[in-house]
């Protein structure tokens, strides 16, 4: 979509505009924009605007914490591709956002965020419900609008729409004054958006494509450093279509990992803290990075002054405050993703490559030395994480959407779930937002209903949002979400264990007492399930297959002391990649 | 290597730019030297100048991030030896019948203006670059200085400079 292209109505209206109030311009304007739903919770400022709700045949669903609603507004862009609209109140209502808001900003997720306001006659007098949230959430969303004039509402609502989906995606707030809601104007809706300082720039440079491709036919060691921008620009036809003409070797960032299939060959997987021996060495050994909508985290990089030191860099953007950020690039390339590759492409196909069937050779060895596919199933009487959420994927295919919490059971989704369809996978990537899970899976199984829609959560993340639950069971939304209950803070428990003595400070949530998460599910509204043994996995894991009328929760009953390996430890150079606890990998010498 | 360096920045004459603008080099970590806001020869369109003490790869990364701001229009670097830049000082001095005739010998000396007299203080008015004000505000300091407010560098490019800004600045978002 371009920045100024709108759906908006058939042309030949009538004449005369019809007078509405702001409120019922605001939902006229998300109907027109093709808004099939939204999520929210109503609240004084907002309430004008829920009574055109009520006939509107924008679907709104009710939420029990407007963190939900930022996160099910996340979860349904993620699986459609379109924007995630969610509403909420003035003051707490809008500051609840304000998590899931950060969240999208760093993951580029389209949201629009429609928050009330007090009226305009009582902003900055400290009024009942009264927040600044424009002025809150300036630093985590991609543009705010502070609406006072009911005739500037379906403008403001246009132009969120489109500047939220256009060039890099990301969250916009349109915060409008309750007096404004109530007022009544012409409702006129744009057909253009127009905004002066807004052009995000879509074709890439012709000579920027050409000494890239020259950069790629020079390498003897290049990587395909593929990112989010890679699933938000949904290129991977041509992203597949470069990998078959160079045979270059892919690393896919953890939001990247289903641009492209992991089971093709010249996929090595996840780079970065706990990425694969073989992924962290093609970037380190790598003498050219060809780095595709991804940005250089430090997740990824390790220790900057020691990332990739060999290698030159091509860093292909739709931002271009991205490239040089962190990683000076040596050609940087602006651009829609999709236009970049298939420039690249076209270049390429004129262009002889090297061969590069040493390199691979050698990424092949590390790969097969340090890929574990032995997964115990159990240790110490108890289940193995990891042995779990690999049956999950075993059990119900790649044709699923996967979304996580955050911690080491995202960490094991990653590695061991099958990351095959384009778009299937969601989690909170750069902001780590635990609590993500639960509400992002249920805005994503209403984007897509007819598929399964799992959540893999963690028993600390899932006590953050559970009580989207409800909203599931109530408004027909049949999740599956797979607590991987190990009692403790994980990841957090994980790092005590490595950094600070095994001094478990305040990471032990007891959860396998309280709560019950069975009964806790069930008092939800869905059906509650639980495994211990091996047998038991695929036992519920398939039951849960088969109920689509309720929301299923599944309790898996883990060991607490697995870790997640391999790890570049926060700080320290990617080459000093542990593969266990004190063990480091072998690299030795590509022939 | 670290220097001052001065940003042009256009922006959409709105509600809450400026704090936007200014959140953006507080989020980052970009320490602002002088920043002066005021209107343009169009009603709809404001200009700030901020200057900065930071290196070339820091700048330019201000100057990206700027661009992305949707209500920024235009950011342009100011190059030291082709802008014009002016402040604008007022230092009231203590001044006494002796004294005042010498004062207001070196006020002229910069171009400056009295402004206020009074039995034991003088106001001056004076404009110019930050060498020159500083220069002057080192002249009066043995009379005694009472107050002294400064404002921030406004500045313009000489000749088409400001048309003809640098590749990599331009609005590109």
């Amino acid at each position: 979509m371009t920045a100024n292209e709108l759906q908006g109505p058939e042309p030949g209206q009538p004449a005369a505009p019809p007078v509405l109030t702001g409120a019922q311009a605001l939902v006229r304007a998300l109907e027109d924009l093709g808004v099939d739903v939204m999520f929210g919770i109503p609240g004084g400022g907002i309430l004008p605007a829920y009574d055109p709700l009520y006939d509107s045949k924008v679907r709104h669903i009710l939420m029990r914490h407007e963190q939900g609603a930022g996160h099910a507004a996340e979860g349904y862009a993620m699986s459609t591709g379109k924007v995630g609209v969610c509403m909420a109140t003035s003051g707490p209502g809008a500051t609840n956002l304000v998590t899931a808001l950060g969240d999208a900003y760093m993951d580029s997720v389209p949201v629009l965020a429609i928050t009330g306001q007090v009226a305009s006659t009582s902003i900055g007098t400290d009024a009942f419900q009264e927040a600044d949230i424009r002025g809150i959430t300036f630093p985590i969303t991609k543009h705010s609008f502070l609406i006072t004039k009911v005739e500037d509402i379906p403008g403001a609502i246009a132009a969120g729409y489109v500047i939220a989906k256009s060039g890099r995606p990301g969250p916009v707030l349109v915060d409008i004054a309750k007096d404004a809601l109530n007022a009544s104007a012409p409702y006129v809706f744009p057909e253009k958006v127009q905004l002066p300082g807004y052009k995000p720039t879509v074709k890439p440079n012709n000579r920027q494509l050409k000494q890239a491709a020259a950069m790629i036919a020079e390498a003897e060691r290049p990587v395909l450093y593929v990112g989010g921008g890679a699933v938000k620009s949904k290129a991977y036809a041509e992203l597949a279509e470069l990998v078959r003409l160079t045979g270059i070797p892919v690393v896919t960032t953890l939001p990247a990992l289903n641009a492209f299939p992991a089971s093709d060959p010249l996929n090595y997987g996840m780079p970065g803290m706990h990425g694969t021996v073989a992924a962290v060495g093609a970037l380190q050994r790598a003498d050219l990075i060809v780095a595709l909508g991804a940005r250089f985290d430090d997740r990824v990089t390790g220790k900057l002054s020691s990332f990739a030191p060999l290698a030159k860099v091509i860093h292909a953007d739709i931002d271009p405050a991205e490239i040089s950020k962190n990683r000076v690039a040596d050609c940087p390339i602006v651009g829609d993703l999709k236009l970049i590759i298939a420039g690249l492409v076209e270049v390429l196909r004129e262009t002889e490559l090297r061969d590069l069937s040493g390199w691979i050779r050698y990424l092949d060895t590390l790969r097969e030395r340090y890929t574990d596919d032995s997964l115990e199933p159990m240790k110490d009487g108890l289940l193995q994480p990891d042995y779990v959420i690999h049956r999950i994927g075993e059990l119900v295919g790649p044709d699923a959407y996967f979304g996580t919490g955050v911690g080491q059971h995202q960490m094991w989704a990653a590695q061991y779930l099958p990351h095959e369809q384009p778009g299937h996978w969601f989690c909170s990537g750069g902001a780590g937002t635990m609590g993500y899970c639960v509400p992002a899976v249920v805005g994503a199984k209403v984007g897509q209903p007819d598929a399964q829609v799992w959540g893999i959560d963690g028993d600390g993340s899932f006590q953050m949002t559970d009580q989207e639950l409800v909203t599931a069971a109530l408004e027909g939304i049949p999740v599956k979400i797979a607590v991987i209950n190990n009692q403790v803070l994980g990841m957090v428990r994980q790092w005590q264990t490595l950094f600070y003595g095994e001094r478990y400070s305040n990471t032990n949530l007891h959860s396998t007492r309280v709560p019950d998460f069975v009964k806790l599910a069930e008092a939800m509204g869905a059906v509650g399930l639980r495994a211990e043994t091996p047998e038991q996995v695929d036992e519920v894991i398939k039951q849960a297959i088969e109920i689509n009328d309720r929301p299923v929760v599944i309790e898996f009953v883990v060991n607490k002391d697995a870790m997640v390996w391999p790890m570049v430890a926060a700080g320290t150079s990617n080459d000093d990649i542990m593969i266990a606890r004190d063990m480091a990998p072998e690299w030795e010498q590509e022939d | 290597m670290r220097e001052v360096k001065t940003l042009s920045v256009l922006v959409e004459n709105k509600t809450g730019v400026l704090a936007r603008v200014a959140g953006l080099f507080a989020r980052r970590g970009y320490n602002i030297e002088s920043l002066a806001v005021g209107p343009t020869d169009k009603p709809e369109l404001s200009r700030i100048t901020i200057s900065v003490l930071v290196d070339q790869l820091v700048l330019e990364q201000i100057v990206k991030q700027l661009n992305k701001l949707i209500e920024v229009i235009k950011v342009t670097e100011l190059d030291e030896e082709h802008i014009v830049g002016r402040e604008l000082i007022l230092v009231k001095v203590h001044a006494t019948h002796s004294t005042r005739g010498e004062i207001i010998d070196i006020v002229q000396l910069f171009r400056g203006k009295t402004v206020d007299v009074q039995i034991d203080t003088v106001t001056i008015e004076a404009t110019g670059s930050p060498d020159k004000l500083e220069a002057l505000v080192e002249m009066l300091r043995p009379y005694g200085i009472r107050e002294l407010v400064q404002s921030g560098l406004v500045a313009l490019g000489r000749g088409n400079t400001n048309q003809n800004h640098k590749s990599g600045l331009t609005k590109n978002n």
